[in-house]
């Protein structure tokens, strides 16, 4: 397997983008990371997006970006793992890369969401839940996080409180974040008094919709060093995915997030490296209680000490491990395909050092974990700078 | 949606409407709905068995937001309710005031409407479940 | 042969809502209209609940007394004026959801508070003729009344389920009639969304003349007085028809009680009169006759003698009594609860 570096990012235009399509939003975040590596020529593309034929009626975007990015004629493939789309784009064109087939791959991830009603938003989401054992009684994504949450707090005695101080912490990164959708404070008390959704998640536990597009360049190790341009030289030290039945019926413990803890794992042991040398983590944060559980889940903090990580300041900058520098989910933003490649942005812009405010200081190592539905799907890349 | 498409709808009666579920001969356990493969030890070869209605709630929600299906009867409850042998399912908690469901309460799966297409499609029925 | 029912069971809608809070929305006399049909309160189906989810779970408990094969059942009648499809019976649903498809003849049937007990007749009867082992015959409505009516007063939803066979009875059927002409007392037209009623015209020569009608038929026919039966049963459109009709032919108090549910339940329409008799089967003793006439406007009354066995004390618990369904468990609604979930009112495209 050879080594594989991320060589450029780009992020497009994020929030609601009334004036931007699909397409243009992909070819924004496209272009944006072709120079910043520097290059105008890429030997396969990578789209994760999980319902664009829901959200704008196409499907085909394979095809359809290459063209728009005037590279007619190279590999591109679409990938779908639901929220996990991006990570999975990003795994994809790692893949390739490792396994001889191209020496640079544009991983990427889109989601067009605001073309559509909310009711139909709400449905086109719903397809990553099980559509039969699930949706079809009336179940909604918060609702399926609430099950969680009302586990996990029966189980740890994790609090309503705890769940609220993750989406603060969150808002206060995405006030650093000039990239970031929200980036207006709240308060605890905000965030209880905020309107219920599916108890106990009100609306302020939840990420937003969002349009969005990112991008990364990804090269051989060899390539990357042409590319380097006295920049730090990020490598893509362990990549790890997993899947798990999709309904959270299935799971036995409904409190914990297997494919997570797998894909954790596999990452983990490719990279040769433990918990304990992440500098700086990326985690799916589509609900409080989901950062909360997917701590745990990643070995970040013990099993049921995920309500204390926010709560102690641990995971905040400043403190000893942040997580969501970037905002998260919640505060930056949720282009369901393109989270997983913006969590590889963000990272990359740590280990180089150009996060400015919202910096992390001497970050080396730093970790991306996006999931797909209540956690079916789990991909985390572990990145550090190469020597 | 898909969901309320008649010919699937009609395809979904044996699990929806009679809870008929499928027991691997290898191992003893029960999938429901039935399917090709074990979960629990990839067998093959299943009996077909008829779930139990009584259960009791592992966990649950009350929706405040619905989805467009579901957009007027809110709030209702929704909870993964526990049935015979370990076979759960997912589904509302009807004829409850939601405020008063508690983990562990004894209910009992009843035919109820779950969707429709509209004034003019299909009804869509299955089981909910109602307190015990 | 000796035939008559196996099994029964019946199902009442959790909801309820008060006639006051009806009357107060229409400025109406509470006091005088609860007074004037005997009425307090009546059953409210939930958004959830239909002619058909009714259906099927009485359906169900009459097959918990019966303890057959679902697959015995040989034909599946539902009776309702508000059958969810007006193309596809109900009866295919409740037929399937039961296990007993597919060697079912099934049909749906109309007319007006009757269908329930035209249903219970037809099925006697093809049991009677050989032609099926068990015959399903259910009664069961969410009617409607236009909104300021008096009718809204009384509708209500409910449903009864009796499967019917030759073997095993808790009740023995020993004589069945019906009485029918044309008397347009209470209709509805297709694609119209309420009945209209003629008024006055409902009483006298409407359900007491064909209610009348059909118990001097059966009397004739079986040569009983009322004073041979335990029980008696009737339609209960309100709370006084049916104590009226019942003490003019010459039945008592004690007689007519435990059938009559209306005042707290309302007018369950198809499900009315056999709602009525499964009450009087969960409190009933080995030897009991029952007297039942039912009445659908339109007009109609089928008429029914039944002698219930000893078999009655082994499985009437096996499904849940229609007393304690009554009286317990209620979950009262406000009249905009009410008329969000009776759909009267005028949504959003």
């Amino acid at each position: 397997m050879r080594d594989v570096a991320i060589v450029g990012i780009g992020l497009s235009r994020w929030g609601e983008v009334w004036d931007a399509s699909l397409r243009t939003l992909w070819t924004e975040a496209a272009l944006a990371a072709l120079d910043d590596a520097g290059i105008d020529h890429v030997d396969s593309i990578t789209v994760g997006s999980m319902a664009p034929g829901l959200f704008v009626g196409q499907e085909h975007l394979g095809g359809l970006l290459a063209g728009e990015l005037g590279m007619a004629g190279v590999p591109a493939t679409r990938v779908e793992s639901a929220c996990a789309s991006g990570g999975v784009a990003l795994r994809t064109g790692f893949a390739e890369i490792a396994a001889g087939l191209a020496d640079i791959v544009l991983a990427t991830g889109v989601e067009k969401m605001t073309d559509v009603s909310g009711d139909d938003c709400t449905a086109a989401l719903a397809a990553a839940a099980d559509a039969e054992l699930e949706v079809f009684h009336g179940a909604t994504f918060p609702a399926l996080y609430a099950m969680m949450a009302r586990v996990h707090m029966a189980r740890w005695g994790t609090t309503r409180e705890q769940l609220a101080m993750v989406a603060v912490k969150n808002h206060r990164h995405g006030s650093l974040n000039p990239h970031a959708q929200f980036r207006q404070q709240i308060t605890v008390k905000d965030v209880l008094s905020s309107a219920k959704v599916a108890d106990p998640l009100n609306i302020l536990d939840c990420s937003p919709i969002t349009d969005g597009a990112a991008a990364v360049v990804l090269a051989d190790m060899e390539t990357a060093r042409k590319l380097a341009h006295g920049r730090p030289l990020i490598r893509i030290a362990g990549v790890g995915q997993a899947s798990d039945h999709i309904a959270l019926q299935s799971r036995p413990d409904m409190a914990a997030i297997p494919a997570t803890t797998a894909a954790a794992q596999r990452a983990f042991k490719m990279a040769g490296k433990t918990p304990a040398d992440v500098h700086v983590a990326e985690v799916h944060d589509c609900f409080t209680i989901a950062e909360i559980m997917v701590l745990e889940a990643l070995g970040l903090c013990p099993a049921g000490e995920g309500g204390r990580q926010a709560e102690s300041g641990r995971t905040a900058l400043g403190g000893a491990l942040p997580v969501n520098p970037s905002g998260g989910l919640k505060s930056k933003g949720h282009p369901v395909g393109a989270t997983g490649v913006a969590q590889a942005v963000e990272i990359v812009t740590q280990l180089r050092g150009a996060a400015g405010k919202r910096q992390v200081a001497n970050a080396r190592v730093g970790l991306t974990q996006n999931m797909g539905g209540t956690g079916a799907s789990t991909v985390v890349h572990i990145l550090e700078v190469a020597p | 949606m898909s969901t309320l498409n008649p010919a699937r709808t009609a395809r979904e009666y044996p699990a929806r409407y009679r809870l008929e579920a499928a027991r691997c001969e290898a191992c003893g356990a029960v999938s429901f709905p039935a399917r090709l493969v074990c979960p629990a030890c990839r067998g093959r070869k299943f009996a077909a068995v008829t779930l139990a209605p009584e259960g009791k709630v592992l966990t649950w929600t009350v929706i405040h937001v619905g989805p467009p299906s579901h957009k007027h009867d809110v709030p209702y409850a929704l909870a993964v309710i526990e049935l015979g042998g370990g076979v759960r399912v997912t589904c509302q908690i009807a004829d409850v005031d939601p405020a008063k469901v508690e983990a562990g309460m004894a209910v009992k799966l009843e035919f109820r409407r779950i969707q429709q297409d509209g004034e003019a499609g299909v009804i869509a029925y299955g089981h909910k479940a109602v307190p015990a | 042969m000796s035939v008559g029912i196996v099994g029964y069971g019946a199902y009442i809608p959790r909801r309820r809502i008060r006639l006051g809070e009806i009357a107060a929305v229409w400025g109406a006399d509470a006091a005088a209209y609860e007074r004037g049909l005997e009425l307090h309160e009546k059953s409210v189906p939930g958004a959830d609940e239909d002619t058909i989810t009714m259906s099927v779970t009485a359906a169900r408990r009459a097959l918990a007394r019966a303890g057959i094969d679902p697959l015995s059942i040989g034909a599946v009648y539902v009776g309702s004026e508000s059958h969810p499809y007006a193309v596809k019976p109900s009866g295919t649903v409740v037929a399937e959801a039961l296990g007993a498809t597919p060697a079912v003849h099934c049909a749906d049937l109309e007319f007006a508070c009757k269908a329930g007990s035209e249903g219970m007749f037809i099925a006697a009867a093809l049991v009677k003729s050989g032609e099926v082992t068990h015959a399903l015959a259910v009664g069961a409505d969410t009617s409607q009344g236009a909104p300021g009516d008096a009718l809204e007063y009384s509708a209500a939803a409910g449903a009864a389920a009796y499967i019917f066979g030759a073997a095993n009875l808790v009740a023995t059927l020993d004589a069945q009639v019906s009485f029918m002409t044309d008397t347009p007392d209470f209709w509805r037209r297709e694609y119209m969304h309420y009945p209209r009623h003629a008024g006055r015209f409902t009483g006298e020569p409407a359900y007491f003349k064909t209610t009348f009608g059909a118990a001097r038929m059966l009397l004739e026919k079986t040569g009983l007085q009322p004073k041979d039966f335990a029980h008696a049963v009737f339609h209960q459109p309100n709370g006084k028809f049916p104590m009226r009709a019942g003490k003019q032919l010459g039945f008592t108090q004690e007689q007519l009680e435990t059938g009559w549910l209306s005042p707290w339940l309302g007018n369950t329409y198809s499900g009315a009169s056999p709602i009525g008799l499964t009450a009087v089967l969960d409190k009933a003793r080995p030897g009991d006759r029952i007297f039942m006439v039912s009445y659908g406007s339109g007009a109609g009354s089928d008429g029914f003698v039944w002698t219930v066995t000893d078999r009655i004390d082994e499985v009437r618990d096996a499904a849940p009594r229609t007393r304690d369904q009554l009286d317990n468990g209620k979950m009262y609604v406000t009249y905009g609860v009410y008329a969000k979930l009776r759909g009267k009112i005028r949504m959003g495209e």
